[in-house]
């Protein structure tokens, strides 16, 4: 290859200095030294990263081979956490099928409600845009906002949900809904739709603010009819960087719901029906103390995470195609 | 295009593609969303002005009757006779909150632009950590990281809230997915001109990316504000107006109407602070000339 190069070079006529220089150019050295001022602005992230993430999360894995009670010291135990996991522990795979279902139907809705939402608040102006942001933000920025859902779906006659269907003759008597096997589910996923207004939402907010306005003139002369055609042929293409990371972020919260479980079904829930991976996550790891186990529950839900987002950003790429 | 409500979409006059039945039908589907979305809102402001009697209510109703403040001078002379001043809570929240928003801003953004437009070797396998951190249970990674905390000595000291806030990896993703979308053009004429990475990154791509990093501010603030600091920190000088506050109001039934200001301050600071961001974030795009 080199030789060849050399070959054509002499024949063009280009010295052997340049041809040394160009050589030189290529290899790592030379580019990582040429990078000096991109390495520079990289270091106080990168250093800090490393110390506060990076390690933490290597010490997990190394952990998820140990049993590690937090009080001795982690005593290796190979594949024993992972086999118990996958051959012995029932309620872990109650939680992953429930996770699994919460995922596949709260991501993927609550991703379009998120785009559906900021692409119309994008037609206001001023305060009364701010305002409405906020109004839909208010679940994610409102701390205790659970508490709404409690009185709701209360269990006795004077819960709102109960209090409206008795009174239209719907049902004969109260339903305690977080304690009905049956209802836990969708009801968690009402929830938490209701909650998944947060940070996708606010990027695709700001992300629309940052498609280049000249684009929306060209597309009405190329023949764009209505605000439907232009959003899928010209917002959407020119906001795919705000779309790959609403998905990452749907991703991670919708694998990690355990919080709206816990508040509103309760830790263990009915017969493990609110069960997720982090609620059984955190069963062993903040109630038993068992560090090891907990972190093998971690690594499987970071594989399983890993995986549905080298899916997603495939689709994603289709995008306005 | 003769309704009152047009008055609320954007002033000019004839926006491209835009029929009215879509607007009436957008406005009336938010609004009913909207309602639904706005009740915690509704709560927290509504109980923080009940009396006692009106909390303990049952059924329990969502609006107040009898509004009242004596659950915030309540709180007031709760905080007032606490073992440290008031006015240090506030000082160590301002060190933990604008510290840890700031510094994350900065410091993350400064790494998005070279993983966003410089060319390096090693510059996907540090992007693609960065995004696969995320996806790692928070609950597991807190022991090491109380650990490494530790051995850094960094224990009990505002740097052991601040630090790792510098470092969380959704800043850098953020910044990094709207400075890819900065045409090259704009760091290329500055280059020519001289100028150096540190000033393109200053003066030309932080000012184009302004909705992305106020929305970032609004995201750690919100981070930054909710986290008591009881992990890390044991001086009771030390620690942020966010553990005072709910130390007062964990007093059961005693204290439920100082608890329910004390919920209505801690979801209002963020609040304001949100609105403040979002209106500047919907307002500089329009003038400033992003053309490839």
């Amino acid at each position: 290859m080199a030789e060849q190069t050399q070959a054509s070079a002499k024949t063009a006529g280009v010295s052997q200095e340049t041809l040394d220089l160009i050589k030189r150019q290529g290899t790592l050295g030379y580019q990582i030294k040429k990078s000096k001022s991109s390495y520079f602005m990289l270091a106080p992230y990168f250093i800090l990263f490393f110390f506060f993430t990076v390690l933490p999360v290597v010490m997990s894995v190394a952990f998820s081979f140990t049993y590690y009670n937090m009080l001795e010291m982690p005593e290796f135990v190979g594949w024993k956490n992972y086999i118990k996991l996958f051959l012995e522990d029932d309620i872990f795979m109650i939680s992953l099928k429930n996770t699994l279902i919460l995922a596949l139907v709260t991501g993927p809705v609550s991703y379009f409600l998120c785009l559906l939402f900021a692409w119309i608040i994008n037609e206001f102006k001023g305060w009364l845009r701010a305002f409405l942001t906020l109004i839909f933000y208010a679940p994610s920025i409102c701390g205790n906002a659970y508490v709404v859902w409690n009185l709701i779906l209360s269990g006795d006659r004077y819960g709102y949900l109960n209090g409206i269907l008795l009174r239209l003759g719907i049902m004969d008597e109260a339903v305690i809904w977080m304690k009905t096997e049956k209802y836990v589910l969708p009801m968690l996923i009402v929830v938490q739709l209701w909650l998944s207004l947060g940070t996708g939402f606010l990027s695709f907010i700001a992300g629309l603010q940052t498609v280049d306005k000249s684009l929306y003139e060209a597309a009405a002369l190329d023949g764009v009819k209505n605000r439907w055609q232009e959003l899928w042929h010209v917002t959407l293409p020119a906001m795919k960087p705000q779309l790959m990371f609403g998905a990452v972020m749907q991703i991670t919260q919708s694998f990690a719901i355990a919080d709206v479980s816990i508040q509103l079904a309760g830790n263990p829930s009915v017969n493990y029906s609110g069960a997720t991976v982090v609620t059984h996550l955190l069963d062993y790891g903040t109630v038993r103390f068992e560090m090891g186990y907990a972190s093998a529950i971690a690594t499987v839900l970071f594989l399983l995470m890993v995986g549905s987002n080298k899916l997603v950003q495939r689709l994603l790429r289709r995008v306005g195609e | 295009m003769k309704n009152k409500k047009k008055r609320f979409f954007k002033p000019k006059e004839k926006r491209l593609n835009r029929s009215m039945a879509g607007n009436t039908l957008l406005f009336v589907l938010m609004f009913i969303c909207g309602l639904a979305m706005i009740l915690p809102l509704v709560m927290v402001i509504n109980n923080c002005l009940k009396p006692l009697d009106e909390l303990y209510q049952f059924p329990p109703r969502i609006f107040v009757r009898n509004p009242t403040f004596e659950n915030f001078s309540d709180l007031f002379t709760l905080m007032s006779d606490s073992w440290v001043p008031f006015s240090r809570y506030v000082l160590n929240t301002v060190i933990i909150t604008g510290g840890g928003m700031v510094g994350h801003v900065v410091v993350a953004s400064l790494a998005a632009y070279p993983l966003a437009k410089h060319r390096f070797p090693g510059k996907n396998i540090l992007f693609s950590m960065v995004v696969l951190s995320m996806m790692f249970s928070w609950t597991v990674t807190q022991t090491p990281q109380y650990m490494i905390i530790s051995w850094l000595h960094i224990n009990n000291t505002y740097l052991a809230l601040i630090l790792p806030a510098f470092s969380f990896g959704m800043g850098l993703y953020l910044m990094k997915q709207f400075m890819e979308q900065l045409p090259d053009s704009l760091m290329e004429s500055a280059r020519l001109d001289g100028a150096s990475e540190w000033k393109i990154f200053w003066n030309i791509v932080m000012p184009n990316v302004k909705p992305a990093w106020l929305t970032l501010a609004i995201f750690q603030f919100q981070q930054m504000w909710g986290n008591t600091g009881s992990t890390f920190l044991r001086d009771e000088e030390l620690k942020p107006l966010q553990y005072a506050l709910q130390q007062v109001s964990a007093g059961g039934m005693a204290r439920a109407g100082a608890a329910a200001a004390v919920t209505f301050i801690i979801a209002a600071v963020p609040i304001t602070f949100f609105l403040i961001c979002q209106k500047n974030v919907l307002e500089t795009m329009t003038s400033s000339g992003m053309k490839d």
